[in-house]
């Protein structure tokens, strides 16, 4: 029996992916486990393994296409199995992605509203996630005869109709064209109608994108007209500088995955997280002497200052859940464990590849950890369950020659520590002026989670301790 | 030494359904079970109690089969036929489940596994070799559960006069006395099966009702119906002078304010279950466990140990099969990188297959009444239903709590015939976020029972029709 090749969803977040090469050539026998594809997907380059034994009977993308999860991509079979009906039913497929990445507004609003992506009310449909079935060819011409087509063929897509509600909740539809389905369950739809909640301004959380009670109950918490926050873990904060091309006035850029991601999310973070900074300057005079004298035992012992900052953080953080946090929309997580997330700037943009249990770990574990991380995050070779599950993040700008700088918090964490450079400052020590080794960090915070106070209380200790590293083995 | 995707630690219906839906999505299976296939469920527990169970439903229709017109001659129960007949029934399902193995290539190996390194299980074969096994992607703790005696009230099992449901399932004859000490679904069932089969019993439990996880509403007209067909019911009950001699038990039972002397034949443990941790290798692979003695998962079923996982009993309450299944479902497409929808764990149905059955999803009002929620109740009584009195089965009613402002199923609970079956209707209802108005608006056959659970929903919004 012929086994179907879908885009897998390689990553929590991935709601599509760019097929970058494919690693197999159609009439090459495959087996189960080995690597058909490599596919890019929103964080990193990962492989697509075969799920049946046979021929790769026919590649339904080609090479830079772009498809989304769930999406009939290739076809496994026997070498002398007919697989029209299998092949056939995908052929068109390569179009729809294609067009779709391109952000052809009209043809994105056909489609039904589903996945893990935010809604937003403001910019229409472009950014609207699909899911496999968008591509059926068959569903689409559904979506196109819209209008004329019979009650009965709708259902069989499993889509609502306003009259299945009838107990007086209407069907909103937002900002979508009148062509635009919106998937709702019948107390989704009571609940929206009774809080003045416009459906087409929910992401759906049910099966297919289906909008259910827990979706309309966030929404309502939100002030009106806010994007959701997004559930799941993305890259943060700053964004790398774009290089400017000299052929011609300008240079259009496609968007690779990692970058489509970092606009998405930061535009929702910037929105929604009522964000404020608090700024303090430490004295690492202390830190440097004591990473001096690491030095001098031998260069085994070598430590960066930033290796010294995340140790740092990651014991404040033990002594401070309330800013080791996420906000989760209908309640606040505070974190027994310090997952730290550290901000590292990669080809076309950063990763926050993440030190789990930093609080346990010496500051040995800490550098060797995060010198690889970050290798690996640059030769994007991170895995997923590499750059996800951070309670915190870290973002260092310092050996850019940044002396302070906010960053971006990365929701659903509740703050971010922006670190600058360390430089020598003029400071009165005693009543008279010293020349000191001094540092910037800027702590980011949501504040629906964390108050002035509290985020001031984390920066106390984290300044005890930076300014008193020896505390750092008490 | 083979090399599998994933491997399975026992083969009850949360490792046999999670091994073949891993075969259906690409993965090369195994499943290591010393016994035949199918678990407690199919083994011990589920469908061999319904077999017996049938058979006292049929002994009890019987002894009124005269008012339909039926005239039977003279009447005669062997419990060691209908335990007979439970037994094929159980080892025809466990066959099935063999079949399905077939099918979908999954392979049975025979034997006791043992977690040996983070990805593969040494496994003693019958007949004592050991051989390793490596699994690439993921090793399954469904090991299960297995009844517990209960040693702190003196009961410890004794498998001849104190027994549990285990050896309930196999006895040759239905004695004449039995004490039942636990009125879970597990001790409402056998009190059930036993008193068909002529045994006088008492069914006993510390609660103060029997049922105790059910609606009060059910558990009261559950110990109504059992009272009247003869069954001693003792609630709040607290057990002293517990002697266990080889024919039979003594035990003093104080409940209601009285204290009485019971002598009986056997007694049967109903009370507790303990989940299968031992002698697998958890602990040495750094298997945390929750403080009650579970093992330690989270919504993807994983374990604190990366590549080990864990589903059904095993993984904690509710030790219910169909939970299981789900979870085996949910694992092996985590483990095939589909995308999964997670298990609403307050969306699982509770059946009891005693007379009449008991079966119920979502909060009780209980639970309603703690949580402060703004609830109103529908209620429907089965006197009321046209089908329900065609075949004289009147016992019990269709309950239904709704939200009070937007009519949201917040639970149901049904007693009466066929109970198990209807509660499915509201499963999907509340599954999907139908309210009581879409449960009424869909139409309903009739004459069925179903048409209970719409009158139910109607009359939780003041406007029933048929009472």
């Amino acid at each position: 029996m012929a086994t179907k090749v879908v885009m897998e969803a390689l990553s929590p977040t991935m709601e599509e992916g760019r097929l970058v090469k494919w690693n197999k050539n159609e009439g090459d026998a495959v087996k189960s486990g080995e690597s058909l594809a490599e596919v890019e997907t929103d964080k990193a380059i990962m492989e697509l393994v075969a799920r049946g034994d046979g021929v790769l009977r026919k590649r339904l993308i080609n090479e830079g296409d772009t498809a989304p999860v769930g999406q009939l991509i290739a076809v496994i079979g026997a070498a002398d199995e007919n697989i029209d009906a299998l092949a056939g039913g995908g052929a068109a497929a390569p179009q729809a992605p294609a067009a779709a990445q391109e952000v052809e507004p009209g043809a994105a609003e056909q489609l039904p509203q589903e996945g893990a992506a935010p809604a937003s009310p403001a910019p229409p449909a472009q950014e609207r996630p699909r899911d496999a079935r968008t591509s059926v060819p068959d569903d689409a011409a559904q979506s196109q005869g819209e209008a004329s087509t019979p009650p009965q063929e709708r259902d069989r897509t499993g889509a609502e109709r306003t009259s299945t509600g009838s107990q007086g909740a209407t069907l909103a539809i937002g900002s979508s064209e009148p062509g635009d389905r919106v998937r709702s369950s019948p107390l989704a739809r009571k609940l929206a109608s009774e809080r003045g909640v416009e459906l087409g301004t929910v992401q759906g959380s049910g099966p297919g994108g289906r909008i259910v009670k827990k979706d309309i109950e966030e929404a309502a918490t939100r002030p009106k007209g806010a994007p959701a926050p997004a559930a799941a873990q993305g890259a943060p904060a700053p964004v790398a500088a774009r290089r400017i091309s000299a052929e011609g006035d300008y240079q259009d850029i496609p968007l690779t995955q990692i970058r489509k991601t970092i606009a998405r999310r930061l535009a929702e973070s910037i929105g929604p997280v009522p964000t404020f900074y608090l700024t303090a300057e430490l004295d690492v005079e202390r830190v440097a002497e004591m990473r001096d004298s690491m030095i001098e035992l031998g260069a085994e012992y070598k430590v960066s200052f930033n290796d010294i900052v995340l140790k740092a953080v990651a014991t404040a953080l033990q002594q401070h859940p309330e800013v080791n946090a996420h906000w989760l929309g209908d309640k606040m997580r505070y974190f027994n464990r310090v997952h730290i997330g550290m901000a590292v700037a990669v080809e076309d943009g950063l990763i926050t590849p993440v030190i789990f249990d930093a609080d346990t770990k010496g500051l040995a574990d800490i550098s060797r950890e995060s010198r690889e991380l970050a290798k690996r995050a640059r030769d994007r070779k991170l895995k997923p369950d590499e750059y996800t599950g951070a309670t915190f993040s870290v973002s260092n700008l310092g050996m850019f020659g940044i002396e302070h700088f906010t960053a971006i918090i990365n929701p659903p964490e509740a703050a971010i520590l922006a670190v600058g450079g360390v430089e020598e400052r003029v400071v009165a020590v005693d009543g008279a002026p010293a020349v000191r080794k001094r540092m910037n960090v800027t702590l980011s915070c949501d504040h629906r989670v964390i108050d002035g106070a509290t985020g001031a209380k984390f920066l106390q200790t984290l300044r005890r301790l930076i300014e008193n590293p020896l505390m750092l083995v008490y | 030494m083979s090399s599998f995707d994933v491997i399975f630690i026992g083969g009850g219906p949360a490792g046999y359904v999670g091994a073949i839906r891993c075969a259906q999505l690409g993965l090369s299976v195994a499943v290591v079970e010393r016994e035949a296939l199918g678990g407690t469920c199919v083994l011990w527990g589920c469908i061999p109690a319904k077999a017996l169970l049938e058979a006292a439903a049929l002994a009890n229709r019987v002894r009124h089969a005269g008012e339909f017109g039926v005239q039977v001659g003279e009447v005669r129960f062997d419990y060691s036929v209908a335990m007979k007949r439970s037994r094929a029934v159980s080892s025809q399902n466990s066959k099935g489940v063999e079949f399905l193995f077939k099918k979908n290539k999954v392979t049975h190996i025979k034997g006791t596994a043992k977690l040996s390194g983070k990805n593969a299980v040494l496994v003693k074969t019958a007949d004592g070799k050991e051989e390793k096994h490596e699994a690439k992607k993921g090793l399954v703790v469904s090991t299960g559960s297995r009844v517990k005696g209960l040693p702190q009230a003196g009961l410890e099992l004794n498998k001849t006069t104190v027994i549990s449901s285990d050896e309930a399932l196999v006895l040759e004859r239905a004695p004449k006395t039995m004490a039942i000490v636990g009125a879970g679904a597990v001790g409402c069932e056998f009190a059930d099966v036993f008193n068909a089969f002529g045994t006088a019993v008492t069914l006993i439990d510390i609660a103060p009702v029997i049922l105790p996880l059910e609606d009060a509403d059910c558990s009261a007209e559950l110990a109504k119906a059992f009272k009247k067909r003869n069954i001693e019911v003792l609630t709040g009950a607290k057990l002293s002078d517990v002697k266990i001699g080889k024919s039979s038990v003594k035990m003093t039972v104080e409940s209601g304010g009285k204290k009485q002397a019971l002598e009986v034949e056997i007694v049967l443990v109903a009370a507790g279950r303990a989940p299968n941790i031992d002698e697998i290798g958890l602990k040495e692979a750094g298997v945390q466990l929750s403080d009650k003695g579970f093992v330690k998962v989270n919504e993807r079923m994983e374990t604190s140990v990366k590549g080990i996982y864990a589903i059904g009993d095993v993984a904690g309450p509710p030790m219910l099969a169909h939970k299981g299944s789900r979870e085996g479902v949910v694992l092996a497409e985590v483990l095939a990188g589909h995308k999964t929808h997670g298990i609403n764990y307050d969306n699982i149905p509770n059946a009891t297959y005693c007379h009449p059955e008991v079966a119920s999803i979502g909060l009780t009002e209980q639970q309603c009444k703690e949580k402060k929620l703004d609830y109103k109740v529908g209620r429907f009584p089965f006197s009321a239903n046209g089908r329900a009195r065609t075949s004289g089965e009147t016992d019990g009613f269709v309950k239904i709590i709704r939200d009070a402002k937007y009519g949201e199923i917040l639970g149901a609970h049904i007693i009466g015939a066929h109970a198990t079956e209807l509660i499915h209707e509201l499963a999907v209802a509340r599954e999907n976020e139908f309210t009581v108005e879409e449960v009424d608006l869909a139409i309903h056959a009739h004459p069925t029972l179903a048409e209970a659970v719409a009158e139910a929903a109607l009359d939780s919004l003041g406007k029933v029709i048929h009472a």
